[in-house]
């Protein structure tokens, strides 16, 4: 038998579809067979990194798309990187970028990642408040285990802590040691 | 061990395989993204402050905390390199294609063994990278860890206490974090499956790739499996979760493979003899053909269905085979039918000494 699409090898790839329970059989050799499964999955095809932001930016909740209102469009004021300038290439200018078009950032970074607020490690020398969150929030669990645990006393302790950290944190003195 | 040799070595160290799970799971990588505060990103950085970033880095490297953690880190400069030398660094995973453009901004540190490379201003100006063989994927993100942390001794990272460690690409910030592992899966292949497996991964936040990086097919079923996601979890769990969807492709794989053995034995012990056959005595042969029959040859192997070739030998042939590997070893330009003579060469050689 020869492959049903090239019609020139011998088909050695025999491809069952079942849909709405009407049975097909596709008879292909293997370098046909072969395309159709790269096809299938999607390994060639490229998705355009860039568009994909812009598309989900412009889906932004706010009222006004500024790409269409470039008179208004700010620029980060350290390296000049519009809006329009971002959804073109993908890529924000600068750490300042993420300060400047925050309000518009956060929604897209939910729709990445499914949030928009970071869970992981934190810098240890320049960390300063982040540093403090992070470990609030780990003592908050310790504390949780151990009031399961019924050891209260050490339970008191944490809480006396975290209590300490979070009036730092207000207070905005903040001792980066 | 100088660039220069790195370049001329085909072996790289994750292909000494023997890592865990070494059968299925070619190597793990964990890389972290880190950009320098008060410098634009890469893509907007002029000559000379790219030029600052690299010294920067360069100093940081030189910290006694940093050498006693990670040994040498040895930097070069694009620049130093020809053209087709920096094509080789691709092609044995050590930088990525956008090393290749703009290359006068760019540089790389790398530790002997290749074991850690640290790309600067690639898309961000640090990308620190650590790459073993197997599932090694804790021991990948400890060294990483610990390499990030020694660096930040000195340098001042871009960070915000609500996005994380800011990068060039929205879709890297927060951890800056990708975790991958490269899997050989001819077995989901074979039986149809593979197309099920990976489209349900695709669901739980993370992707597939070939082997190839962006942009290429899946050469010789060689699939890379890696994280999407990388705000709002910690790299542990990152991790973790990677670790989970890889044992369970693992088994996957080991399934397909017991099954094709109960019930196509026949026809896959005729593939593996057959590719085996060609590799040993074809006279020309192309690098996607190459790629195919080495990875049938590979599973044979691993299935006990033909004894001679080891796995690495295989893997390292894999690399050898690549064009611009093969261009490199004559010095020269060939065109592709003598590229093919010589690819058919290299393979024969190896296969008919080793048994």
């Amino acid at each position: 038998m020869l492959c049903e699409k090239c019609h020139e090898r011998p088909a050695t790839v025999h491809y069952t579809e079942i849909v709405n329970g009407h049975k097909a059989i596709t008879h292909l050799c293997e370098v046909c067979a072969g395309q159709v499964q790269t096809g299938e999955f999607g390994f060639i095809p490229q998705i355009n990194l860039p568009k994909i932001l812009a598309s989900l930016l412009s889906q932004s909740p706010s009222k006004q798309s500024f790409v269409t209102q470039t008179r208004q469009e700010t620029s980060c004021p350290k390296c000049g990187t519009t809006e329009s300038l971002f959804t073109q290439k993908g890529l924000l200018g600068c750490g300042d970028c993420y300060r400047h078009f925050e309000e518009r950032l956060g929604p897209l970074m939910r729709r990445i990642h499914g949030s928009s607020s970071h869970a992981g490690k934190v810098p240890e020398r320049t960390g300063g408040r982040a540093k403090v969150i992070k470990q609030i929030k780990e003592m908050k669990e310790n504390l949780k285990q151990a009031v399961a645990r019924e050891e209260f006393e050490q339970a008191a302790q944490l809480r006396d802590e975290i209590r300490e950290l979070e009036q730092r944190l207000s207070g905005g003195e903040n001792n980066e040691h | 061990m100088s660039i220069k040799e790195t370049i001329n070595s085909a072996k790289s160290g994750w292909m000494a395989g023997g890592g865990p799970e070494g059968d299925i799971l070619l190597s793990s990588r964990v890389r972290v993204a880190r950009n320098l505060k008060g410098y634009a990103f890469p893509h907007l950085l002029e000559l000379e402050k790219a030029e600052q970033v690299i010294y920067a880095v360069q100093l940081a490297l030189e910290n006694q905390v940093l050498k006693d953690q990670a040994n040498e880190l040895e930097i070069t400069r694009m620049s130093e390199l020809s053209p087709l030398e920096r094509q080789i660094l691709v092609e044995k995973h050590l930088i990525s294609p956008n090393l290749l453009t703009e290359y006068q901004k760019k540089a790389l540190a790398l530790r002997d063994d290749e074991v850690i490379s640290i790309m600067i201003n690639e898309e961000d100006h640090l990308r620190i990278q650590c790459l073993l063989p197997g599932l090694q994927l804790e021991k990948a993100w400890t060294l990483v860890n610990q390499i990030d942390d020694a660096l930040e001794h000195t340098l001042d990272y871009a960070f915000s206490e609500d996005f994380g460690y800011l990068t060039a690409c929205p879709t890297n910030v927060g951890t800056g974090m990708r975790a991958s592992v490269m899997l050989h899966l001819p077995g989901l292949v074979m039986v149809d499956q593979v197309g099920a497996v990976l489209a349900t991964i695709s669901k739980l936040g993370f992707t597939v790739r070939g082997l190839y990086g962006e942009g290429t097919e899946a050469l010789g079923n060689l699939f890379q499996l890696s994280n999407q996601v990388t705000l709002g979890h910690s790299e542990e769990e990152i991790i973790n979760s990677l670790n989970s969807v890889t044992r369970q492709i693992l088994t996957q794989e080991r399934q397909a493979r017991k099954a094709l053995l109960h019930q196509r034995k026949d026809q896959l012990e005729d593939k593996v003899g057959r590719s085996y056959g060609l590799l040993k005595y074809a006279h020309m042969i192309s690098s996607e053909e190459a790629m195919r029959r080495l990875s049938d040859v590979r599973l044979g192997v691993e299935l006990q269905l033909i004894t001679g070739p080891t796995s690495e030998q295989l893997t390292e042939l894999m690399v050898m085979t690549r064009s611009s590997y093969l261009m490199h070893q004559r010095e020269g330009k060939l065109n592709s039918m003598q590229l093919d003579v010589l690819r058919a060469r290299t393979i024969s050689t190896k296969l008919n000494q080793g048994g």
